[in-house]
């Protein structure tokens, strides 16, 4: 009965959503006023309805109906009741219902609470927020069902892969779709404004929180994505440059730069062609990652039984959206004017180069993903990795923290270089100096060299907009910008630290030996077979202890689960304020001489690692933060305007009192 | 319209058009060795066994062309390619087997079950002639010539069907 | 992000749940034990880190527990520590396994657009930028 209701919600949703589509898109001629108005509750209805269809997903897997064709290849009754919740999204079809549900909500909250945009405009983004909605439910009806049945229940699941039985599945999917969502909305927007020719500040004020939300859901996504790699690997790797990371990397450079010209647009009224193009931009990334991750193009060396039918889907729905947009883009891309005009040493200038390089690097990586997938068109492959990605993005990411420093001290429109000739000498010393430092102490290669030059400028470079300022008078939102580009010098000074001092040791080691990595000297003192709801591992005891320091107890395991039966390795980590230490147990090493059984260990200290991940938690509150400021902003404008109509006088006082408008 | 503006939709009908056809492509998988047409590395192992002889390089030089079969008793697979390897011989191929990370005891019960097809059977414990060969899984199969050429490379089990395939590639060879 | 990853071999293949069959041999001498040399060590890592892992889903053979990545690694230890150079030894591989083993393209007839792109891209950069930026207050207009 679960499984029927909920597919028959997502049938009703459907159609609600061709509902707002046609609608929708009668309000762009005049008449029909009746149908017209149906398309905000259709949205918002819609909303309710898949929302209902994943929590009766979620019911089923919670009680683990065997019934239904997804539970039983996806759970099983002895998992752990959290991992079976989580266990909702962690396959193709469950992603999917939650995907269409978070959209429908966004939708929901679009049509919902947005009265600002002109009418027309607001029709026709939402008659496009239905296609692409209609799109993704046909997806999910015809061709990836989440609650089919099967003819005869099964007697148990088959489980859950282990890897994904983390509470990193439970939160870096979900966010990361939220992101993606979100950005549907921005390009929704971007389409609605176009189409009625309404590219303005309004309109870049409406999509603004929305563009913001969307880049705070992924950048905590990506956040939590790498943090979970890194501890659930056992290899203490934080990014690998792998396609699959790639497609959630891409959104978010495209995200960042269009949450930049969405700000010069809201405050300044220029950029204009710029912002669509992003906006586009941004949903076509994360149409491209959800194709590159389900059609299987990109996977190589698995034998995947691979479905072409969900990557025609998924391609067809992308041709329609981006290259139906694109189209839309071409034609009316030439009657929209560029906007007010600014000069090259402006806040705009410093924002167009900085969307430029984010571009470029979006480009490099884009390149490096699909190359491969190219070639293998002509039956030749390759691989693309760090090797590449790494210099050929430092390329542009270098000027890009350059002017990321300086740029936010500039004014808008036009601004003398010679006005910050003071704070831009300085902070080249910055950079000199501690390249001259670092490199004085040993020999590192030259990009963690550089990363970490760059991550001490930008990190005083940062707080600078906020010098011979009232602090308690500063904007929400600017403390947003400066705590966001603040997380990203602490990120790049994580990421370059552990690149150029991190120390490794691998070595077996029998019960009571001891190991020396940096300044730590690891003492194995036993190693005991131990038992978990669905699992049996080997648990290791180990000392650590720093220089004369206190001993401090880990205990890493190698883990078996038996349901899928698969091996994890659960790493161990010490974290101290100056970074991190890691420690693998790996399989049995034969004996010692005394014949004892000897086992493998991995242990890694790694300076300051843990800086990338708060680097990354930081940008995201900056994120909040700016959302939070402009919403004040917003609320306060809409209470004057409210008391204006009451009293115009004072209205006109306060208007005055909130005109100059941060806009970063 | 500005011409300019129809770039990006170039390079995405660019794209689309390489997706689509690559959907339309069987999903490659294997990663060929680059060591077809080239010499057989130099290499020797010893025995899997005891009682039969390990291999080297020396043993594929002179008479017929042979086939190298990589194997393990581990691997699921090579259960499956075991009656056609066992056809093989006694279509009058020889076959030296490199059993590979395996143990003398899992090597004499796989035998004892499936049948021995093999002349010779060296072990190799680390991968050695793996990567020498450019073999990236178990089980892969080699058509040697008598000069000590690699000829052809199958990858994967072998079939019922690949037999008769793999004793034309051995004729070819001669 | 591996989530992912691990989520596409459940979206792919939700039925099979693969008992890997692995031997249980023990690992070749040099997948698990550091050179004693730092400096060589050092070189020994770098290279690992660029070379792919031929049984995994795209990953360095410096991540990976397959056997078969530590019996690269056992390789990569083994001759470096005879003498060879880090280039020496990754052309050993890409003679038996192609561009495919390698991280590290190289400028190739296969893989020349990866190198000329980026340069194109620069070209670009370049251009729009001097266009919108270049003429100081003058009449542009921002055309990419």
């Amino acid at each position: 009965m679960i499984a029927e209701l909920g597919h028959a919600a997502l049938w009703l949703a459907t159609a609600l959503a061709v509902l707002q589509m046609v609608a929708g898109g009668l309000g762009l001629r005049a008449g029909n006023e009746a149908i017209v108005a149906l398309a905000r509750p259709a949205a918002v209805v819609q909303a309710f309805l898949a929302t209902l269809s994943f929590l009766l997903l979620l019911y089923a897997f919670a009680i683990t109906d065997l019934s239904i064709k997804l539970v039983a290849t996806n759970s099983h009754s002895m998992k752990p009741f959290i991992y079976k919740l989580t266990g909702t999204w962690g396959n193709h079809e469950g992603s999917m219902l939650l995907w269409v549900a978070v959209l429908a909500i966004s939708g929901g909250l679009l049509a919902g609470l947005e009265r600002r945009l002109p009418e027309k405009t607001m029709s026709a983004t939402l008659s496009v927020q239905g296609f692409v909605a209609l799109g993704f439910y046909s997806f999910l009806l015809l061709s990836s069902n989440p609650f089919e049945r099967l003819p005869v229940p099964a007697g148990e699941g088959s489980g859950l892969n282990p890897l994904l039985q983390d509470i990193g599945l439970a939160i870096h999917p979900p966010t990361l779709y939220i992101g993606y969502v979100g950005l549907s909305v921005a390009f929704s927007l971007c389409m609605g404004a176009l189409i009625t020719r309404q590219v303005t500040p309004d309109f870049a004020k409406v999509m603004r929180p929305w563009v913001l939300g969307a880049w705070v859901f992924l950048t905590f996504g990506i956040t939590a994505g790498s943090y979970w790699a890194y501890y659930e690997l056992g290899w203490g790797g934080w990014w690998f440059w792998d396609p699959v990371e790639n497609a959630s990397l891409m959104p978010w450079l495209a995200a960042t730069a269009l949450l930049h010209s969405v700000s010069v647009l809201a405050a300044r009224d220029a950029l204009r062609t710029w912002t669509i193009m992003l906006g586009v931009l941004a949903f076509s990334m994360s149409m491209l990652g959800t194709f590159l991750v389900r059609s299987g193009v990109i996977t190589s060396v698995h034998a995947f039984a691979v479905d072409p039918e969900r990557g025609s889907f998924i391609l067809a729905l992308l041709g329609l959206y981006i290259g139906g947009a694109l189209v839309i883009f071409a034609m009316r891309a030439g009657y929209i004017s560029e906007g007010k005009r600014f000069s090259a040493t402006s806040r705009e200038g410093a924002l167009v180069f900085n969307n430029v390089m984010l571009s470029a690097i979006l480009a490099i990586v884009l390149l490096g993903t699909l190359y491969p997938v190219f070639t293998e068109a002509f039956d030749v492959r390759v691989s693309v990795g760090p090797p590449y990605f790494n210099p050929a993005g430092a390329i542009f990411a270098i000027p890009m923290f350059m002017v990321m420093a300086v740029g936010p001290l500039l004014r808008w429109k036009d601004d003398k270089p010679a006005r910050i000739q003071f704070e831009t000498a300085m902070l080249a010393a910055i950079v000199i100096a501690v390249i001259a430092l670092v490199a004085f102490f040993g020999s590192y290669d030259i990009l963690p060299l550089l990363g970490l030059a760059f991550a001490a400028a930008l990190g005083v470079a940062s707080l600078l907009p906020l010098r011979g300022r009232k602090l308690s008078r500063v904007p929400t939102a600017t403390w947003g910008m400066v705590m966001a580009h603040f997380g990203v010098a602490v990120a790049l000074f994580g990421m370059a630290s552990e690149s150029a001092f991190t120390s490794e040791r691998l070595a077996a080691v029998s019960p009571g030996g001891q190991e020396q990595v940096a300044d730590w000297t690891i003492e194995l003192q036993s190693v005991d077979p131990i038992a978990g709801p669905n699992w049996t591992a080997v648990e290791a005891r180990i000392i650590a202890t720093r220089g004369d320091g206190e001993g401090v107890l880990l205990t890493p395991q190698a883990r078996n689960f038996w349901a899928p039966s698969q091996a994890t390795s659960e790493s161990a980590l010490l974290t101290t304020w100056d970074g991190q230490l890691y420690a693998v147990i790996g399989d049995q090493a034969g004996v010692d001489a005394n014949g004892n059984q000897r086992w493998q260990l991995r242990v890694w200290w790694k300076p300051f690692v843990t800086f990338i991940w708060y680097g990354g938690l930081l940008i995201a509150f900056g994120g909040v933060l700016s959302i939070v400021g402009r919403l004040q902003v917003d609320l306060k404008r809409r209470s004057v305007t409210r008391r204006g109509n009451e009293r115009r006088e004072d209205a006109a006082a306060l208007a005055g009192e909130t005109a100059p408008e941060p806009a970063e | 319209m500005r011409p300019v503006y129809l770039i990006p939709l170039a390079l995405f009908l660019f794209f689309a058009g390489v997706a689509g056809y690559q959907l339309t492509q069987p999903k490659q998988v294997n990663i060929p060795s680059q060591m077809i047409e080239r010499e057989l590395p130099e290499f020797s192992l010893e025995p899997a066994l005891e009682g039969m002889p390990g291999a080297s390089r020396a043993d594929f030089i002179g008479g017929k062309p042979k086939l190298l079969n990589i194997w393990a008793s581990w691997c699921v697979p090579c259960i499956a390619e075991a009656p056609h390897l066992e056809r093989l011989k006694q279509e009058g191929v020889e076959i030296i087997g490199v059993a590979v990370r395996d143990r003398p005891e899992a090597v004499e019960g796989f035998l004892a079950r499936y049948g021995n097809p093999y002349s010779r059977i060296g072990a190799d414990d680390i991968s050695e002639l793996m990567l020498e060969i450019g073999a990236s899984g178990v089980p892969e199969t080699y058509v040697i010539d008598a000069e000590g050429n690699i000829r052809y490379q199958h990858i994967g089990d072998i079939r019922e069907n690949h037999v008769e395939m793999l004793l034309e590639k051995l004729e070819e060879a001669a | 992000m591996r989530v992912i990853i691990a989520f596409l071999a459940l979206i792919a293949a939700p039925l099979a749940s693969p008992t890997l069959a692995q031997s249980s041999m023990p690992p070749a001498p040099y997948a698990y034990t550091q050179l004693d040399d730092p400096v060589l060590e050092a070189e020994a890592t770098a290279l690992m880190e660029t070379l792919r892992c031929l049984k995994c889903q795209s990953q360095s053979i410096a991540d990976s527990d397959a056997p078969m990545a530590g019996d690269m690694r056992h390789q990569v230890r083994s001759r470096l520590l005879a003498g060879e150079s880090p280039d020496q030894v990754r052309d050993w591989l890409t003679q038996r396994y192609g561009d495919y083993v390698s991280y590290e393209p190289t400028v190739s007839a296969t893989t020349w657009p990866l190198f000329a792109i980026p340069v194109l891209l620069l070209l670009i950069v370049g251009a729009v930028l001097l266009r919108r930026l270049g003429r100081r207050s003058s009449d542009s207009e921002m055309g990419a």
